[in-house]
């Protein structure tokens, strides 16, 4: 780009900024092959994000705690509306759900045991709970997804919570798709298709209709499991204020929202980049649909889409999420992009740090593969004790600001200890611009 | 026999007694009484019982059924044996939509009429509809059989995988990817033996079968507007 820029300069080619280089390139992708580019990974436009908004730390008007003495905890409770065993987690961030098929099965393991080693939970995905997830995860969210691949009433009494889940971030109201190059023999008999098959996952679930009906379907869910654990609903990142209340009339004991920049295994660009609402965007919605019901804090708010590090997670928290759930983060924790790949990602079209094709099953890194070769390159004990090194430092970065904050508990984060640098994120956050007390949208 | 009547106990009790016979099982046949449209009824069940639902069933009775033989004498809410695992579940009335949906085992007759969408998604289980069934049925179906006495509404077996249909009556359209088939003689000994299973006196010889062309199993740009 910067050569492009410099040749620019020098010779006066002026690029379209409607028309540029990947613009025309996608066009000509189009023409040629006549199908829409389905990729993985979630949105990579610039939208405004976390990096938009900064911390007010403590000074004259606030008192701060002190960095490595005093207690900040980090714990959270989640399901404590009607679940007789809510989930306990030392760390407010979890793991997000993505399924045995779009990723190895050493993958899989490897995010259960980076989850367990510091205490938080992970989640099955669509395809079903294999044993080994079960076996290494120490809390385990099991999703119960449209498709109802590999759902089954035994796996639904293991787990230590159950998600339903009615879309996500990277493509609210759009199902997914599993490609035949992925698709195993043990991947195709526990989600019941033929090996080689396009395997689609519908959009919508196929006995419910509505939210009416799916306060129905979440009574029998808690019956089979005699109401021991708690029901999360997960919705991508739209109309959210509606969806958290039709979710808390739903009878939800948790909610998570997905936002846009969330990722997934395989949709269509088109669905990727133009559909939803950025996650800073959506939770103060969540929580102002959670706060006139009475029910914030008692249905907790789990907050997915783009978290990176330890500033977004206080920030989800400070405007009113309980914890955090990762994915993308997570795999590029265990090793997905690695530049050390960067020449077998260069083979197969792309590039270290660019890799999206997570459908075509042939990723180096060994992670959003089946190919049994590729998967043996991921040790999932070393790759597990490096997703668990990242979540103590997401963590840690959590602690460092809540405390300069003055707050002894990541949940005692509030709006009020946020201001913005634009005047976008400010009305998306909902907090005031820096240095004003202005929030577009409340008046002065 | 055991009776449970809803009129003084709660479905949460019911279910509860139901599912405490999965460790030590005391009783087998169980019935239930004053039932009025209750959902949830005997979900989860896990354990060779017999169960009489004497009434009109709300949504998903039966849900997630392994083992137990059901029988809901009545009219059944939408999604009757959804997820059954295995065991039986009949309904002698009709039934709503998404009966059987996403069934992985185990036989589901309907001696009336099925709603839209009866065996969407079906993974392995038998649905037997002695009257008619609605729109969308079959929706996405991987495996099991659907037999319809009936007739069949619209868009029937749309983007199915390999169930098979086998349908007496009518078929008001058929869905992408759904083709009537050769009715070889696999398939009338596979009827034979399913229709006698359920009890239904029909003769195999009067149904056409239906399955999927296989042209959507992966993409292809020449079938986009299928898609």
């Amino acid at each position: 780009m910067s050569e492009d820029k410099d040749l620019n300069i020098r010779t006066g080619l002026r690029e379209s900024a409607t028309f540029d280089h990947f613009t025309m390139a996608e066009i000509r992708r189009a023409a040629e092959t006549g199908i829409y580019d389905i990729r993985g990974f979630g949105a990579k436009r610039k939208v405004p994000h976390f990096d938009d908004l900064l911390f007010l730390g403590a000074s004259m008007s606030r008192y701060p705690l002190e960095g490595y003495r005093e207690k900040c905890n980090t714990s959270v409770t989640l399901g404590t509306r009607f679940a007789k065993k809510p989930i306990e987690l030392d760390i407010p961030v979890t793991i997000a759900g993505m399924s045995f098929g779009a990723l190895s099965a050493n993958a899989k393991e490897a995010l259960g045991r980076g989850a367990s080693e510091v205490g938080t939970s992970t989640t099955t995905g669509d395809g079903g709970m294999t044993p080994e997830e079960r076996g290494q995860s120490s809390k385990l969210v099991y999703q119960y997804l449209p498709s109802r691949y590999g759902m089954n009433p035994d796996d639904l009494r293991k787990a230590d919570a159950i998600e339903v889940v009615l879309g996500q971030g990277a493509k609210p109201g759009g199902g997914g798709m599993l490609l035949g190059q992925k698709i195993t023999d043990r991947i195709a008999q526990m989600r019941t298709l033929p090996k080689g098959v396009d395997q689609r996952s519908a959009c919508r679930h196929p006995d419910w209709t509505g939210p009416d009906d799916l306060a129905i379907k979440i009574q029998e869910l808690r019956e089979i499991t005699d109401w021991q654990v708690p029901i999360y609903i997960k919705v991508g990142a739209t109309r959210t204020y509606y969806d958290v209340k039709l979710a808390v009339k739903a009878g939800a004991d948790v909610i998570v929202v997905d936002g846009m920049q969330g990722g997934t295994a395989a949709t269509q660009e088109v669905f990727i980049e133009h559909v939803g609402i950025p996650t800073m965007a959506a939770i103060p919605q969540a929580v102002q649909a959670l706060q006139e019901m009475g029910m914030h804090r008692k249905v907790q708010l789990i907050v997915s889409g783009g978290i990176r590090n330890g500033a977004d997670v206080a920030k989800c928290m400070a405007l009113g999420a309980d914890a955090v759930s990762i994915g993308t983060a997570a795999l590029i924790a265990l090793g997905d992009n690695d530049p050390k790949w960067d020449a077998e990602y260069r083979e197969i079209g792309s590039a270290a740090g660019f890799y999206d094709d997570y459908q075509e099953g042939k990723d180096p890194a060994g992670i959003s593969t089946q190919d049994p070769e590729l998967s043996k390159r991921l040790d999932p004990v070393a790759a597990g004790h490096r997703l668990a090194n990242y979540l103590r430092v997401l963590t840690m970065e959590a602690q460092t600001l809540a405390r300069a904050c003055g707050k002894n508990d990541l949940r005692n984060l509030e709006p009020e200890d946020l201001v913005a640098l634009t005047l976008e994120s400010a009305a998306m956050a909902r907090v005031p611009l820096a240095g004003t007390s202005w929030i577009p949208g409340k008046g002065f | 026999m055991k009776t449970i009547d809803l009129e003084k106990s709660s479905v949460r009790e019911l279910n509860q007694a139901l599912h405490d016979q999965h460790g030590e099982c005391t009783t087998r046949e169980w019935e239930v009484t004053g039932v009025k449209g209750d959902h949830n009824l005997a979900v989860g069940l896990d354990q060779s019982l017999a169960v009489h639902i004497n009434g009109h069933a709300g949504y998903y009775c039966a849900g997630m059924n392994k083992k137990a033989n059901i029988i809901i004498h009545g009219n059944a809410g939408q999604g009757v044996a959804e997820n059954m695992m295995s065991g039986s579940v009949r309904v002698m009335g009709d039934a709503s939509q998404s009966a059987g949906a996403t069934a992985h085992g185990g036989l589901l007759v309907i001696e009336g009429n099925a709603g839209a969408r009866c065996g969407i998604s079906l993974k392995g289980a038998d649905i037997v509809v002695k009257g008619s069934v609605g729109h969308m049925s079959c929706f996405m179906a991987q495996a099991g059989t659907l037999v319809v006495c009936g007739d069949a509404g619209e868009a029937l077996g749309d983007s199915l995988y390999e169930t098979h249909i086998y349908v007496k009556g009518k078929v008001q359209s058929l869905g992408a990817d759904c083709i009537e088939k050769e009715m070889r003689d696999e398939h009338i000994q596979e009827l034979t033996e399913l229709l006698h299973r359920a009890g239904v006196d029909e003769n195999p010889a009067d149904f056409k079968r239906y399955g999927s062309a296989r042209n959507l199993y992966n993409f292809k740009v020449d079938h986009a507007s299928s898609y």
